[in-house]
């Protein structure tokens, strides 16, 4: 890994802020292995890498929400630490994140100057004096906002300008900006691009996170690779190939090891044909075997959760045709895509997985009650040997079905949460993001246990953003882009840079 | 098991009601004989009633303000149904009472399940309806005693077993909805709604129906106690169970259901009725203002809520695998 760490002769100018050699563990992982970044006055540095390779880590180091285990930060050459986010905030650096962290019911002067509002002499707070630098600091950005309105009423484009005025209130050196065209239109991304540019002009050291190669190309100064909390390599844009960079992002090794499994699908279980929605994906089309694991790989927000939503009947498609077993399957509620066979464990599974409150047997149970009932009267004796068949089956340990699931450990409650749907007898599983944030033994057992179910003749849906995931485990991908699919990908087409060019479009 | 029993909410409610009952017996022996203690059960068998009701409601995240108006809309239509037709047998009356009652709900229930309205504002704006619909139908003439027909009067005073019908109604309401919450679809689903909405809608729960017939059985609840209440009292105007909602709510509050929803029990609502039941019947007879009557209501919720909060405090994620089951 280390003969690809490329190193360049650094410009003269002292980095506003550095890091150098910073190491940060969590149980279990190792999210930042020795990094080094260097962000230059009146420059911006892409910092690029797959998810999991350590950039919201960075952030989080450099805004002073995590302290690191070893390494130095370094504030124009001088080593510093940053024990709280104040801290970090007083040191001129700031953060705009994907979901801006702003007050919907406060007005846009106030959530530039909140903490930080101007004074009158008697310590209250000068209303006039606020309204006034919020105008001229939004119209030093180009912003047409009345610092008056509401921050409800703004659009998700002038949010994040706000939250940019916020930063300059402040006087910040060092402008993060983690993804910040995620959730903007094409015209809002260039109104953006203009702003970069002025706030460079201003000698801001700015840090751009993206996963779109357009945009790095059009904006950065400089790029910094990570990959697997390690330092890759880091220069100057001009000098690196959109290639280049992708084969420092994917590497060729992939660390982690997945079950071997002989792919060899059965009859057709699924077939989607035409599916359509309003705003949010289009014309997605696919059929799906028994025994099968299909891969849907993209960027965060190309719509792929959207579209599993809308197969599940939790949103309604506007158009499309769903065949299950060679019947037309008419899904508009989840209860109708579970009578169908059709199983979705949602990535948010705290908030949309488990019932805490409820005893371990009542969630397992709760999609099954149909069978476990008789005109409309619980059979308590049958729920609790489906329960605990299905617990059993999944290695789940509690000292009684009868336990509530909120007192179990993550990685409990999760598998009550997908032994809930395998005790519905699914033909087909849709796993959204199914590792995502669980330690690297969790994640063997999870992919263990999904070819398991595949061995089994389940079909199985995988989304996930990992890349190593998807080529471990898929039989074949989808990759979709901007609610569209825009590739079918297997067997030698199937690798790292394939999934990552038809992802990006480039 | 069983130091979960000891320790749930329902034995530590009924350990209160003890103490309660044994604290007043110091000053007032009679209080406790079973005579006595009969006639304050019968008395508290409405608030028992729409405790119930209100209960399932809270349980799947949801409140129903309407239910003490709904009461007196109710009774006022029996009482006018039965000055109009004095043969109607007293079965139809109580079918008409809890269809009534039904329908009120169900109107509840569709603005919250179809428009999505926050179930506060609908109740509170349905509560004000229907007390201005007893006024249009009453002209605000009450509906007296003699008025009333011997058999309309005589059902909830009616005993059997020692027991007037009241109790016996309310006691009937008790066992059918334990069996209904703990033994049926409907009951899991109220349960699964209000502890984790977005988990039940990909469960294929339709979390608006379950609240629609949350609102539907407090509703027929309502109506029921309508007919027992203006006839017991033998008397049905606009004000009658003016802001009972609120002994409502408070009875199921001190009987351990969570305002968030998801965790209760019909056991729980029938405690915390009793409970109340039993503050309102002792203070008067050992000589405590009605003032401090409120007071003592009041101070009996905070503190419920308090001990409540605190049982249910989160503790956290658990992370250490030894910590699991040991909390």
């Amino acid at each position: 890994m280390l003969q690809m760490t490329q190193t360049e002769s650094r410009p003269d100018v002292t980095p506003v802020l550095a890091l150098d050699g910073i190491t940060k563990t969590f149980p279990g992982v190792k999210a930042l292995d020795g990094v080094s970044l260097r962000l230059y006055p009146g420059q911006v540095t892409a910092l690029i890498g797959e998810n999991g390779a350590g950039k919201s880590t960075v952030v989080k180091t450099l805004t002073g929400i995590y302290q690191p285990d070893g390494g130095d930060i370094l504030v124009d050459g001088k080593a510093t630490r940053f024990p709280t986010a104040q801290d970090a905030a007083v040191a001129g650096i700031t953060a705009i994140h994907q979901e801006t962290v702003l007050f919907d019911e406060l007005s846009v002067a106030e959530n530039i100057f909140l903490g930080h509002a101007p004074r009158t002499r008697f310590g209250l707070i000068d209303w006039a004096a606020m309204a006034r630098r919020s105008t001229e600091i939004l119209r030093g950005i180009g912003a047409e906002i009345d610092p008056t309105h509401k921050l409800r009423d703004l659009g998700i484009a002038n949010k994040h300008l706000v939250a940019i005025a916020r930063a300059l209130s402040i006087d910040a050196r060092v402008v993060i900006m983690d993804e910040p065209t995620a959730a903007l239109s094409h015209k809002e991304i260039q109104e953006l691009y203009e702003l970069v540019e002025k706030l460079k002009a201003q000698g801001k050291a700015i840090l751009f996170i993206s996963h779109k190669f357009d945009e790095i190309f059009r904006i950065a100064d400089r790029y910094t690779v990570f990959r697997d909390g390690q330092f890759i390599g880091d220069g100057k844009i001009a000098d690196v190939s959109e290639a280049d960079l992708v084969k420092m992002m994917v590497g060729r090794d992939v660390s982690q090891i997945f079950p071997s499994r002989s792919s060899n699908p059965g009859a057709e279980v699924l077939r989607v044909e035409g599916m359509n929605h309003p705003t949010e994906f289009a014309d997605i089309g696919f059929s799906l075997n028994r025994g099968e694991i299909l891969g849907f790989y993209g960027l965060v927000g190309a719509g792929r959760s959207e579209f599993m939503q809308a197969l599940f009947g939790i949103t309604k498609a506007s158009s499309g045709r769903v065949t299950i077993d060679g019947t037309p399957a008419e899904i508009r509620s989840p209860a109708d895509a579970v009578d169908a066979g059709i199983v979705y464990v949602p990535e948010d599974r705290g908030k949309q997985g488990a019932i805490t409150p409820l005893p371990i047997f009542q969630n397992v149970t709760l999609p099954s009650l149909g069978r476990t009932s008789h005109k409309g009267f619980l059979r308590l004796a049958e729920e609790f040997q489906l329960a605990r068949e299905y617990t059993e089956r999944l290695d789940l340990r509690a000292a009684s079905l009868d336990t509530a699931v909120g007192t179990l450990s993550g990685g409990n409650q999760q598998k009550v949460v997908i032994a809930k749907w395998l005790a519905t007898q699914p033909k087909v599983i849709i796993l959204d993001e199914p590792t995502k944030g669980i330690d690297i033994g969790s994640k063997a057992a999870v992919h263990e246990f999904m070819a398991e179910l595949a061995a089994e003749g389940l079909a199985v849906i995988m989304v996930s953003s990992e890349i190593p995931e998807v080529l471990g485990m898929s039989d074949r991908v989808i990759v979709m882009r901007e609610g569209r699919m825009v590739a079918e990908l297997a067997g030698d087409n199937l690798t790292p840079e394939t999934l990552v060019r038809h992802a990006a479009g480039i | 098991m069983l130091q979960r029993l000891i320790t749930s909410r329902e034995a530590l409610l009924l350990g209160a009601i003890a103490v309660l009952l044994a604290l007043i017996a110091t000053r007032f022996p009679g209080f406790i004989v079973p005579s006595n203690l009969a006639d304050v059960f019968n008395d508290t068998s409405p608030l028992i009633l729409l405790a119930i009701g209100q209960m399932i409601v809270i349980l799947t995240k949801c409140i129903d303000l309407s239910v003490a108006a709904n009461l007196a809309l109710t009774g006022m239509v029996v009482a006018m149904l039965n000055l109009a037709f004095p043969g109607l047998p007293v079965a139809l009356i109580v079918v008409v009472a809890v269809t009534l009652g039904a329908v009120m709900g169900m109107f509840n229930g569709i603005l919250v399940w179809k428009l999505d309205i926050p179930p506060i504002v609908v109740t509170l704006g349905t509560m004000t309806i229907f007390r201005g619909i007893i006024f249009l139908i009453s002209d605000g003439k009450w509906v007296n005693s003699h008025e009333m027909s011997a058999a309309f009067k005589a059902f909830p005073r009616a005993e059997f077993l020692g027991l007037p019908m009241l109790s016996w109604t309310a006691i009937l309401a008790v066992i059918v909805f334990t069996v209904v919450m703990s033994r049926t679809t409907l009951g899991r689903a109220a349960y699964a709604v209000g502890g984790n909405p977005h988990a039940a809608t990909y469960t294929g729960i339709d979390v608006g129906r379950t609240q629609f017939w949350a609102f539907t059985i407090s509703g027929a609840l309502a109506g029921l106690t309508g007919y027992l209440w203006v006839s017991r009292y033998a008397v049905a105007y606009v004000d009658i169970a003016g802001g009972f909602e609120l002994d409502v709510v408070a009875a199921c509050v001190i009987g351990g259901i969570s305002i968030a929803g998801g965790i209760g029990s019909v056991g729980g609502a029938l405690l915390g009725a009793l409970f109340l039941g039993v503050i309102k019947n002792a203070l008067p007879v050992i000589n405590i203002s009605p003032f401090w009557q409120l007071a003592i209501s009041g101070a009996a919720i905070i503190i419920a809520v308090a001990v409540n909060a605190r049982a249910s405090q989160t503790k956290g994620r658990i992370i250490l695998k030894s910590a699991e089951h040991a909390t």
